[in-house]
């Protein structure tokens, strides 16, 4: 069996949120006297609870996490997933002993080196290979053990040519190779990377995925991976931990751990319906319910959605149609698209589709109003941003490039390659 | 496979509370190399971004010498104990400045190294020993300086002389360098969470100035505030200061003692103090 290196036992960690000042001493000294003179239960930590951002809490303290218990194995790569807020980054600072637990306990063996985010205490003035020796340092590197692997550091980061050229006139990029260059040499045996993929030119995040998989695979040891780069973690991890609002939902293998991930946290409201005597509209029509839905229900951009907008016609002869629009989480208007085909109707209840087409929406939120129009184009009723979609990316487009891929839509428009000259 | 649930079987056991006075001088040493490349950062940065460069170390105390001398010695009159008055105050300057530059840069460690801090862990003593380093070497140059001063004027047949005391001048430097440091530790661990303390450090530091004997002799204060001045702990080291360099000053193994004793006491404190904060200051920076 293999080894244990990790073990988490009853972490929790209380934040204090709100304005820290006023009031503090008192408090502390409430606090004090309650804990050291009386010896009783911190009074502070008692009416803590859940960290959920959406509902008003009614104390200062908020549970970041809440009684977490894990085990990691030697070799393991685990991929920590979930919505933001959800504890991941608490979770890594108290692994990489930034800040420490309220309560409970973590076990480790070998040394944990953590990238909470590359290229910490670089110093602008000085040059490339000093940096190199600052930030080794930094991260618990011997001087003499930085030295031994300068070569293999430069070599990895490609940038040779500037390495004694004040980092201040590096490129992000750059700046950025350097710095992942020495985390990926530290000789530790638990390495914590949160979110470092999101920069660098598509070659060096191949690079730097294909170094982490070598450290987990090749070199045995084990890696926390944080992301919201689901395709990236499918790649890399071989176990996944899915958290929410301070707990862990699900601790399983990775692909298991996505799905839930998937099903689960699409948050926003994909179906709306109204019962007749609340239905939006007018007395020539009214909408009955709008939804989004995929086969199996899960949103991916690789993958055709449709929208359906179900309605009823209260008057004979009606030229009625259905519009969407559709905005992103910037609120950037994307498009509109109306149903052009009037003809007059009858009375009735209708259904009008439009389909999302597949490879056409980028990862990310959409939301959909849906505009019900009645003869000479009246408007009868606007619903404005009645349904959301946060489609998520199986990651089968995309080759070798894990990166953000940025744009309101993202299409796949077609390429020809032609050789015009040999 | 064995379980293992005592914690001696793992190599670091994170947890809320540990003791008090479990300080980790294991890691500190570990991360030794640090401290020299902070070091070095420092004092390459400061050379880097200035027009002058390490001019800077020199036209501080030049000018505060010149103005004490004239304030406090040509305008006041106050005694120099029969020293050349530029000698005088150059020497009380050159060593409260250490002190000084000690306290005041580690009183605000956490606030100037918290996004540092906030991304990765190495001990956070490393930082503010770091900072008694580097000013090591300003203090240096500035000795120097005092040195520079020393022969014009022994040249000039002015009437001091170096002592036995002078074997004493290392201890001084550390006790300098270590009281300021347990000071910084204590005020800056204070500052995480109250943070008015901040003005205090500037304002207090140049009070206590006052009530050290840098712009006047112990020997020309009167009797009633002696007592009070010597409680000082900062008077005895510059007092021993000054008669080493100079010949003239209270050189007493007492108040060096009584010195040594209290810097013990604020730098265990601070270290103390410090352990604390550095655990959780992150959440309430």
């Amino acid at each position: 069996m293999k080894q244990q290196v990790i073990k988490v036992e009853n972490l929790s960690k209380a934040y204090q949120i709100g304005q820290i000042g006023t009031g503090t001493v008192s408090r502390d000294f409430e606090r004090f006297w309650a804990t050291k003179i009386r010896r009783k239960e911190d009074p502070f930590l008692k009416i803590g609870e859940t960290n959920d951002r959406s509902t008003k809490g009614t104390s200062d303290i908020v549970w970041s996490l809440k009684d977490i218990n894990f085990e990691i194995n030697q070799g393991e790569a685990v991929g920590i997933i979930g919505k933001n807020g959800a504890g991941k980054s608490t979770l890594l600072k108290l692994l990489s002993r930034v800040t420490s637990p309220t309560t409970g306990e973590i076990k480790v063996m070998g040394r944990i080196a953590s990238l909470l985010e590359v290229g910490t205490g670089f110093h602008p003035e000085l040059s490339g290979r000093e940096n190199i020796y600052l930030n080794g340092a930094i991260l618990g590197m011997r001087k003499k053990e930085i030295t031994r692997k300068m070569d293999e550091i430069i070599d990895f980061s490609g940038v040779e040519r500037y390495i004694d050229t004040p980092v201040k006139r590096y490129s992000s990029g750059m700046y950025v190779r350097l710095a992942f260059a020495v985390a990926a040499h530290l000789e530790s045996e638990i390495l914590i990377v949160d979110e470092v993929l999101a920069v660098g030119d598509a070659e060096f995040q191949k690079k730097c995925l294909g170094k982490m998989g070598d450290i987990s695979k090749g070199e045995g040891r084990t890696v926390l991976f944080v992301s919201h780069n689901m395709a990236a973690v499918k790649s890399l991890c071989s176990k996944g931990i899915l958290m929410e609002n301070g707990r862990i939902v699900k601790n399983a293998g990775v692909d298991e751990v996505l799905n839930v991930y998937n099903s689960n946290f699409q948050e926003m409201e994909s179906e709306v319906s109204w019962t007749i005597d609340t239905a939006p509209g007018n007395a020539t029509a009214k909408v009955l319910s709008v939804r989004l839905v995929t086969e199996d229900n899960y949103f991916a951009i690789e993958k055709d959605a449709v929208l359906e907008v179900i309605y009823e016609n209260l008057i004979d002869n009606h030229s009625l149609n259905v519009s969407v629009s559709v905005f992103d989480d910037k609120d950037t208007y994307i498009l509109s698209s109306p149903n052009l085909s009037r003809s007059p109707l009858p009375k009735g209840i209708y259904k009008s589709t439009c389909v999302l087409p597949k490879d056409f929406f980028n990862k990310g939120k959409y939301y959909f109003t849906v505009l019900l129009i009645g003869n000479n184009f009246d408007l009868i009723t606007q619903l404005d941003k009645v349904v959301a979609v946060d489609f998520d990316e199986e990651g089968t487009k995309r080759g070798e490039y894990f990166g953000y891929w940025a744009g309101a839509v993202r299409p796949y428009l077609k390429w020809d390659n032609l050789l015009l000259k040999h | 496979m064995m379980d293992k649930n005592n914690s001696e079987d793992w190599d670091l056991v994170i947890k809320g509370h540990t003791s008090l006075f479990d300080l980790k001088f294991n890691d500190l040493w570990h991360y030794r190399d640090l401290l020299f490349m902070f070091v070095r950062r420092d004092f390459v940065s400061f050379y880097k971004q200035t027009v002058l460069g390490p001019l800077w170390f020199f036209i501080q105390p030049i000018f505060t010498t010149i103005v004490f001398t004239f304030v406090f010695g040509n305008l006041a009159g106050i005694s120099t104990d029969g020293l050349p008055q530029y000698l005088f105050y150059l020497s009380g300057i050159t060593a409260w400045n250490y002190f000084s530059d000690c306290l005041t840069k580690t009183s605000t460690v956490f606030r100037d190294n918290a996004s540092i801090f906030g991304k990765v862990y190495f001990p956070r003593l490393i930082m503010p020993l770091s900072i008694v380093v580097s000013n090591l070497v300003r203090f240096g140059v500035q000795l120097l300086l005092l040195l520079c001063m020393m022969a014009y004027f022994g040249i000039k047949g002015e009437n001091f002389h170096v002592t036995y005391g002078i074997f004493f001048f290392p201890i001084l430097v550390i006790l300098m360098a270590l009281l300021g440091l347990g000071t910084g530790l204590i005020i800056t661990a204070m500052t995480t969470k109250y943070r008015d303390l901040t003005f205090l450090v500037s304002f207090g530091v140049q009070l206590l100035m006052y009530g050290t004997t840098v712009i006047y002799p112990l020997s020309a204060a009167p009797p009633a505030y002696k007592r009070i001045i010597e409680l000082n702990p900062m008077t005895g080291i510059i007092e021993a200061f000054r008669f080493s360099f100079l010949g003239k000053g209270q050189f007493s193994l007492w108040s060096l003692g009584y010195s040594a004793i209290f810097t013990l006491v604020v730098l265990m404190l601070g270290i103390v103090i410090f352990n604390k904060t550095e655990k959780n200051f992150v959440d309430t920076i």
